[in-house]
């Protein structure tokens, strides 16, 4: 690892607010997308020569927004400046950038909104903090809209609820539409448009990879764990992160799920065509991006005649999947319009459509279905990472908390060592990785190394308290961010992990083959 | 009795943009549609719970109190406080004070201490808080200025330079009939009065907003039941007719 070009966060004895270091993170701006990238998934392909016709387009754009959104509308009117968010944002911690604070953040939007959309906006702007749309803001928007991790650790503390996830994905929304998008996200929805993940790999190169997975394994364990594809028929579609198929840690998780349903005997497959749990339309704002990504997932459960519908260890994708597939793409329940009806009639109402792997674990592990040799799981102490998309935007099992309890039931039933972090950094109070929301990139190195901050001091509490040697985590943006930047704080980076991870070490198979 | 006319025009103008206002407003709110399930989780799953969680919001501040506790404590004085006085100004309103009106008038009398008291402390925190010095707008300092004036004006003629009230009553219950009797002359008097009347005024367009606007955010009435419950707004729905 070279040496960073800026200076590392200290580890302090007390946490307390930070002083605040104004214009610290103006310079953090990720790469912006080019033509090609921005008319491939439809936006507008570059910013106007003429700034009046964006400047023009931008308000529109707000004004459409504004209309479509309750929480937009409700948000941009309801907050008093109270400050109970203003230390919240890990990125505000990491940074002491008081543009990061959530409420500055929002009012980089909030002082357009009041210009062109308040009369005391239009009439007495200073009074009220209200300014007029120019072309440094729009790039004072580009810089700190991406750098937000939509994790909604604000909204937690809201009284009103204000969300400045919400905010961020209008902001984003707008600048993409007048062709002012971001590479690094923009590009990965191309690929998924195109060939169906976020890493763009093929069909054949997921065979290959998934069959080289099965050797692995059967080398490892002597069982003929199946990893299937494309399957017609099997009761099971499991959508996961692309990431899984060939990242470390990730792929250990993935070999992880395949143990669980073999142990189980359910049968499986994975899709080609619906490759990709992530979804970054979310990032994004877009809800016809959103949707259209979701789309494939429908069309493959409908294609391949699946009964159930399984999501993999993503954060990101738990949250598209849980609170907004019913809606997007119509896997889920209750639905009574043909569209939906046509979906679930072929899904199991037994089971909760879609379901979370862990869902899927934990309630195998109840049933008695799955045996565990605990003690494989000795050499690590082990502390939980509760993913922001997971804690604070979704849910597993029946009641609502069970996305804190099930990732934990299942450590406990398959390891022995756990120890939890301090409990203002975990469950819905937990801190982001610092990778999610669309700024794992490179471009963005300091930025996520400064946003990781919070989570790195607690744990090394309990590194130093207790010797954690492994942080497991269901996300695969926690998994590859933490891999990265935990090295700056002086940790291993093999100390992040997967929940399935620790499942595939410990599970019994049943007989050798 | 140029007072009296001045003050009389301008509560029927106070009334009308308040009310209006905040009318217009509350339907903008509902008839805009939130195309996305998006509680803050951990969320109640069902109406019942969420009904629970929006008065733990609204009466306790809890997700302020989870926020910043100083915060919480002068904000939840100061709007228990303004409650409490707001019910003990019914009289002014009413013919004749039901009992349990008479009965909270002492109650409504000494929370304005606590209501001035949450309002400097409010106030003071964005002197002195580096955070919120920087967070706040000019429009926020003179909110809290007003609302000090008013408190101010209301109890110093509660405590100290006592004022007319039948009067007073009879001027109001008369605005209610499209009477004008006249006002008592009072600085105090007059300064609260316009006071009230400003903040009626810009309450639809301003920050005040947030009194309303809670019970519309969608991170905390919505339930948690995506999964169970197709969630699908009408202009979501006609991406599916194509």
């Amino acid at each position: 690892m070279a040496a960073p070009e800026f200076e590392l966060p200290k580890f302090r004895e007390y946490p307390t607010v930070p002083a605040l270091r104004e214009g610290a993170m103006a310079h953090s701006k990720p790469y912006v997308a080019n033509e090609k990238i921005q008319e491939a998934i439809g936006f507008q392909a570059k910013l106007d020569d003429d700034w009046r016709v964006t400047h023009d387009k931008v308000i529109a754009k707000f004004g459409e927004l504004l209309g479509k959104y309750r929480s937009l509308k409700v948000f941009m009117d309801a907050c008093v400046h109270c400050g109970s968010c203003t230390d919240k944002c890990h990125y505000f911690i990491g940074s002491q950038d008081p543009k990061n604070m959530p409420v500055a953040r929002q009012e980089l939007m909030r002082s357009i909104y009041r210009r062109y959309f308040t009369w005391p906006g239009k009439l007495f702007p200073q009074l009220v903090g209200a300014r007029d749309l120019t072309k440094e803001i729009l790039d004072e928007w580009y810089s700190y809209f991406w750098q937000c991790s939509e994790c909604r650790r604000c909204s937690v503390f809201c009284p009103y609820g204000i969300d400045t996830a919400e905010v961020t994905m209008a902001a984003r929304h707008i600048l993409d539409s007048v062709g002012y998008g971001q590479k690094y996200s923009n590009e990965i929805i191309g690929k998924v448009f195109k060939i169906g993940n976020n890493l763009g790999l093929p069909g054949p190169a997921l065979e290959d990879t998934l069959a080289g997975l099965e050797e692995d394994v059967k080398e490892d364990t002597g069982v003929a764990v199946r990893y299937p594809i494309d399957e017609p028929g099997a009761e099971v579609l499991l959508v996961t992160p692309s990431a899984d198929f060939f990242a470390e840690p990730h792929i250990e998780s993935l070999i992880g799920y395949g143990k669980v349903f073999h142990a189980a005997g359910i049968s499986w497959t994975l899709s080609s065509h619906a490759s990709e749990a992530g979804n970054f339309g979310l990032f994004n704002g877009s809800y016809e991006t959103m949707r259209k990504v979701a789309l494939r997932i429908r069309e493959a459960a409908l294609e391949l005649g699946v009964k159930r519908i399984v999501v993999g260890e993503c954060g990101h994708a738990w949250r598209v999947a849980y609170a907004f597939w019913n809606t997007l793409n119509g896997v889920g329940a209750g639905g009574k319009d043909p569209f939906s009806i046509e979906l679930q009639k072929q899904l199991d109402p037994r089971y909760p459509q879609p379901s979370h792997i862990c869902e899927v674990t934990w309630d195998l592990i109840q049933q008695g279905r799955l045996k565990f040799d605990k003690e494989a799981n000795d050499h690590r102490i082990i502390t939980f990472h509760d993913s922001c998309n997971v804690a604070r935007a979704s849910r597993m099992g029946g009641y609502a908390g069970g996305q804190f309890d099930i990732p934990r039931n299942i450590i406990k039933a398959v390891a022995n060592k756990f120890v939890e972090m301090d409990e203002d950094t975990v469950r819905e109070k937990t801190f982001c990785c610092g990778g999610g929301g669309g700024v794992l990139t490179d471009e963005l190195l300091e930025l996520r190394v400064k946003g990781a901050f919070p989570r790195m001091e607690a744990l090394k509490r309990v590194v130093d308290a207790h010797g954690v040697n492994f942080m497991a985590t269901i996300c695969a943006i926690c998994k590859a961010q933490f891999t990265k930047v935990l090295p700056y704080y002086g940790f291993n980076m093999r100390l992040v992990g997967g929940v399935h991870q620790l499942v595939s070490t410990a599970i019994r198979l049943g007989q050798e083959q | 009795m140029s007072m009296t006319i001045f003050f009389a025009v301008l509560f029927y103008l106070a009334a009308a943009v308040f009310t209006l206002g905040l009318i217009y407003k509350i339907y903008d709110f509902a008839r805009t549609p939130a195309p996305l399930s998006i509680p803050t989780t951990p969320a109640p799953t069902t109406t019942p719970g969420v009904i629970w969680r929006m008065f733990r919001e609204v009466v306790f501040f809890e997700s302020l109190f989870k926020g910043n506790l100083w915060t919480w404590l002068f904000g939840w004085m100061f709007h228990m406080g303004l409650f409490l006085v707001l019910i003990r100004h019914l009289r002014y309103f009413v013919a004749e004070a039901p009992v349990w009106l008479l009965f909270i008038q002492p109650f409504g009398k000494y929370a304005s201490f606590m209501m001035m008291g949450g309002l400097i402390g409010l106030w003071g925190r964005r002197f002195f808080v580096e955070r919120i010095r920087y967070i706040s707008t000019p429009s926020d300092h003179l909110w809290l200025a007003l609302l000090l004036v008013i408190g101010v004006t209301g109890m110093g003629m509660t405590f100290w330079m006592h004022v007319d009230v039948v009067a007073v009553k009879a001027f109001f219950l008369g605005l209610m009939v499209f009477e004008i009797n006249a006002l008592p002359a009072h600085m105090g008097l007059f300064l609260h009065l316009l006071g009230v009347a400003v903040l009626m005024l810009l309450f639809p367009f301003s920050k005040l907003l947030h009194a309303p606007g809670v019970f519309f955010s969608p991170t905390r009435n919505m339930a948690d039941n995506p999964r169970e419950q197709r969630h699908l707004a009408p202009w979501a729905a006609n991406f599916e007719k194509s």
